[in-house]
């Protein structure tokens, strides 16, 4: 299914951090009346949360509505950060059979594809982000997947625009996947990891010997120079590296192997991380997980189940919730169930607030960008929703959702469809906007 | 972090579905045999694999202070249900509780009936997955309703306890969508069994599995066809022209036994039961012209279609479905993995049932089948933001009256009314809450699964030393 060869347009290992532009004319909104929740901070009760020019301005119990504030009135109701999907290929892949809509993969060579950049191929016209973003998502880690390193993932936030626009912070990981030889082109899960000490390795040489390597004296290398660029945050520890992995000595091997090269890791799926949380916590490595799988479905994953999440969070570990069932709850189309992955979170044993955190801030600070996203907090994105009541729960709706600090009620196309058919035999004409 | 894998189960092992004729009374075994002592079997019920099922042990249960969605009538608040000698006795607001009862104080929370899914691949695509396991596409041919999904279910796949787990009590286990037409489904009851035969539900109708669309002109497209959707219903009507002729001859033998009887074709065999009404047809099928084209089809043929799975359009045909009394086994928010896929929306469920349709929530997937009730409470959501409330009396029959109805087991089970099996699920608390879960799970009586109790809590031979189930 990896029929593409990537035009690689941005340096490897840049860190490229998107100057926000923001609408000159935007309002300054006050919330007022609801029960915030900044997450970084206590709940607050009749809390207000101000927006200014995009940004998050105030937040508190006590704070005065700016003259000329659009008022928004939050009584009843429950404020809090805008979600964040903390993996997913929202924008990347918009209908998953059709070869020339998906560009989450790069062939690379040997399975090698680090430098590879996947929000290259986001498409922000893609019909995907406005349900994502009417349910409570307004931003998500786009992550490449397949072979054994698969490239750098980026975080975005859902605004109309261009890429540029979206990105919020890029990169913000080097996504390997390490839990199957075969699908690494490789022999064994032994092997894997002397491959990815391989490429480490080199990658430490080939820092070390630019010049060298210039006048073609070193060493073959185990990967192409863009891919050794773009490994050189990681081995510097700047860039973490998630790994898609779930059998137990699986996160193990690769712990052992990230102390080695000194490497920031983030696993991803862990779908046996429950059995070394303790492991996981005193290293101080995060996970990526979801709470609606509990089958046993490969030998990889014997472990699998739904308590997962809460178990590592009680253990410490910080954890941002993603759709994990597969089948359908992980598609870009569902990006929006990430809170029905936290309410299943919060009824197999994590606590509520946790659960709220693995979508928001959790995420946010796993992937470096708390500064930026994940709370209500003066400074942050105007990222906020006002959700009719328990954001977790079916009856809930997202009744105002902002980004940068606009609000958007956008039709989506979904809507547009139920429109046109509510009553049969339906109509063919342009919707109304 | 799988978003390959998914596209792959969806792309070939999603899709199907037809269940078992079922007649109340046990398959009139001695006129079947009979039948193939004089070398025939081709007619209503043979029953040459029969269910061997016997109910667990039960005791006379009453459950009381609890709240009842009984999918035969309004909520009853802070009422009972007897359940004695297998089937349900007595619902209301009290009931008279023998002297040997167990009686369940159910401290206010909900009781429905046992959730039904009308399409699982349980068995036929067991866990922990991987080729030697692949056993629900029978592509080699796309026409294939020789095949039984009986044939390929593992009764150790893992997945059946866990489905137990969320409610589920009755499940019809389809072949894939490969096929135009696939073979037949069997309805199986979620219980612990050494064989299929053990895990049957006894007198269930079988199921037709037929496919539409896209699945198969792309499995067959490089490898003889059909390659089209043109091409995939000269495919069934070719199947339907053979059934009818076939169908027609062996009536005739059966009436008068004159001669040797005609040659025996399986396929041919399975076709002619759905003609006389005997299988029910499961038809996967997602855009709403293809569902009115397979419907023209069956009124050409003379057989009843009788419920369209996946149908991410029926919201667009609901009028229709209506009028013919097809049933729509749909998902609440599944779309978009491919083209037929695109036009899937939220509210496809309210739409459907607004339009008077029979909504019936199918999971085609592990993993979701043990959270119908939540897919549920996703679609009535859906439903009230385009100002279609759906109530949860009615939301309940989505998982199991109407999905009992599409099995042709409606008059044994898929409500809380007396007479009816005792299959019955005590929730936590409201099951549209995504915070509620099944305590506890009767089939026929039987306590078989117990959140609060590890030793009631069934554990397939796969499991065990591989599943780490008690460490912490």
């Amino acid at each position: 299914m990896k029929s593409y060869i990537f035009r690689i347009s941005v340096a490897a290992g840049l860190c490229l951090v998107a100057l926000v532009t923001h609408d000159a004319n935007a309002q300054t909104i006050a919330i007022t009346g609801g029960k915030v929740y900044p997450v970084s901070g206590p709940v607050i009760e009749n809390g207000t949360v101000v927006i200014t020019n995009g940004k998050i301005s105030a937040v508190g119990a006590n704070v005065a509505v700016p003259a000329g504030a659009q008022r928004i009135d939050a009584t009843g109701k429950i404020v809090t950060p805008g979600f964040v999907d903390a993996a997913t290929q929202l924008g990347v892949q918009e209908v998953s059979a059709v070869n020339n809509t998906r560009d989450m993969s790069a062939r690379g060579k040997d399975n090698i594809a680090a430098a590879f950049t996947v929000w290259e191929g986001l498409n922000p016209n893609s019909v995907l982000l406005a349900p994502a973003r009417k349910e409570g998502v307004t931003s998500f880690v786009v992550i490449p997947t397949g072979g054994l390193i698969s490239g750098q993932a980026a975080l975005v936030d859902v605004v109309p625009g261009t890429t540029t626009d979206m990105v919020i912070k890029a990169p913000v990981a080097m996504v390997a996947e390490i839990g199957g030889a075969q699908e690494a082109g490789l022999g064994s899960r032994g092997e894997v990891i002397v491959k990815l000490r391989e490429i480490l390795e080199d990658t430490r040489y080939f820092q070390a010997h630019r010049d060298a390597f210039d006048r073609a004296q070193t060493r073959d290398f185990s990967t192409s120079r863009l891919d050794l660029e773009a490994m050189i945050p990681v081995v510097e520890g700047r860039l973490p590296l998630l790994v898609s992995v779930d059998r137990e000595s699986d996160i193990d091997a690769a712990m052992r192997l990230a102390k080695e090269f000194n490497i920031k890791l983030i696993v991803g799926g862990g779908a046996e991380a429950w059995m070394m949380a303790d492991k996981l916590a005193a290293a101080r490595i995060p996970v990526l997980t979801g709470a609606e799988n509990n089958i046993p479905d490969g030998f990889e994953k014997l472990g699998q189940r739904q308590e997962n999440a809460g178990l590592l969070r009680k253990a410490g570990v910080s954890v941002a919730l993603i759709g994990n069932a597969g089948g359908g709850d992980e598609e870009a189309f569902n990006v929006r169930n990430i809170k029905q992955e936290a309410g299943n979170a919060v009824a197999y044993g994590m606590t509520w607030d946790d659960a709220l955190r693995a979508v928001t801030l959790g995420p946010a600070e796993i992937f470096g960008a708390a500064d930026r996203v994940g709370s209500l907090q003066a400074g942050r994105e105007g990222n906020v929703v006002i959700w009719s009541g328990d954001p977790f729960e079916f009856t809930t709706r997202a009744e105002h959702v902002f980004v940068r600090g606009r609000e958007y009620n956008d039709k989506t196309r979904q809507d547009m469809l139920v429109e046109r058919y509510r009553n049969l035999p339906g109509t063919h004409n342009t919707p109304t906007p | 972090m799988r978003a390959l894998r998914c596209l792959l189960l969806i792309g070939v092992g999603a899709c199907a579905s037809a269940s078992p004729q079922t007649t109340s009374k046990p398959a009139p075994r001695d006129s079947a045999q009979a039948d193939v002592a004089r070398g025939g079997t081709s007619v209503p019920n043979a029953d040459p694999f029969p269910s061997t099922y016997v109910p667990f042990a039960s005791r006379t249960t009453v459950i009381r202070n609890v709240n009842l969605l009984t999918a035969a009538g309004p909520l009853i608040r802070n009422g009972a249900i007897l359940m004695q000698n297998g089937k349900i006795v007595a619902v209301g607001a009290t009931v008279d509780a023998p002297s040997d009862a167990l009686v369940i104080d159910g401290g206010g929370k909900y009781v429905t009936p046992g959730i039904i899914d009308d399409h699982s691949h349980l068995g036929v695509y067991a866990a922990p997955g991987g080729n030697a396991l692949s056993d629900g596409n029978e592509a080699t041919n796309p026409t294939t309703p020789q095949v039984w999904a009986e044939h390929s279910v593992w009764p150790q796949d893992p997945q059946f306890p866990r489905n137990l787990a969320g409610g589920v009590t009755t499940l019809q286990v389809l072949p894939g969508s490969a096929n135009l037409i696939g073979g037949r489904s069997v309805v199986l009851k979620v219980v612990p069994g050494r064989t299929v035969q053990a895990m049957k539900f006894p007198g269930a109708k079988y199921g037709l599995k037929m496919a539409c669309g896209e699945n198969p002109k792309r499995v067959y497209g490089s490898r003889g066809g059909p390659s089209t959707r043109m091409g995939n219903v000269a495919g069934y009507r070719a199947a339907w022209i053979r059934a009818v002729e076939y169908r027609r001859k062996w009536d005739k033998w059966n009436a008068d036994h004159k001669g040797d009887p005609p040659t025996r074709d399986l396929a041919n065999e399975t076709l002619a039961e759905v003609l006389r009404g005997n299988i029910l047809v499961h038809n996967h099928c997602y855009r709403a012209d293809e569902m009115a084209q397979m419907i023209d089809i069956a009124h050409e043929f003379g057989y009843k279609i009788r419920s369209f799975h996946h149908g991410v359009e029926a919201y667009k045909i609901a009028d229709l479905l209506k009028k013919e009394d097809i049933g729509a086994s749909i998902w609440a928010d599944w779309g978009d993995f491919k083209m037929e896929a695109l036009d899937a929306v939220k509210a496809n469920m309210a739409l459907v049932n607004n339009a008077g349709a029979r909504v019936i929530v199918h999971s085609d997937d592990p993993s979701g089948s043990q959270r119908l009730n939540q897919e549920a409470a996703k679609a009535m959501e859906a439903g009230a933001e385009i100002g279609l409330p759906v109530s949860e009396d009615q939301a309940i029959k989505w998982l199991t009256i109407n999905p009992a109805w599409a099995l042709g087991l409606d008059d044994k089970i898929g409500s809380l009314e007396a007479g009816k099996n005792a299959d019955v699920i005590l929730w936590t608390g409201d099951p549209f809450s995504v915070y509620s879960k099944p305590e506890k799970v009767w089939i026929d009586g039987a306590l078989l699964y117990d959140r609060l109790d590890p030793s009631e809590q069934w554990r397939t031979d796969f499991e065990l030393g591989f599943v780490p189930f008690n460490r912490n």
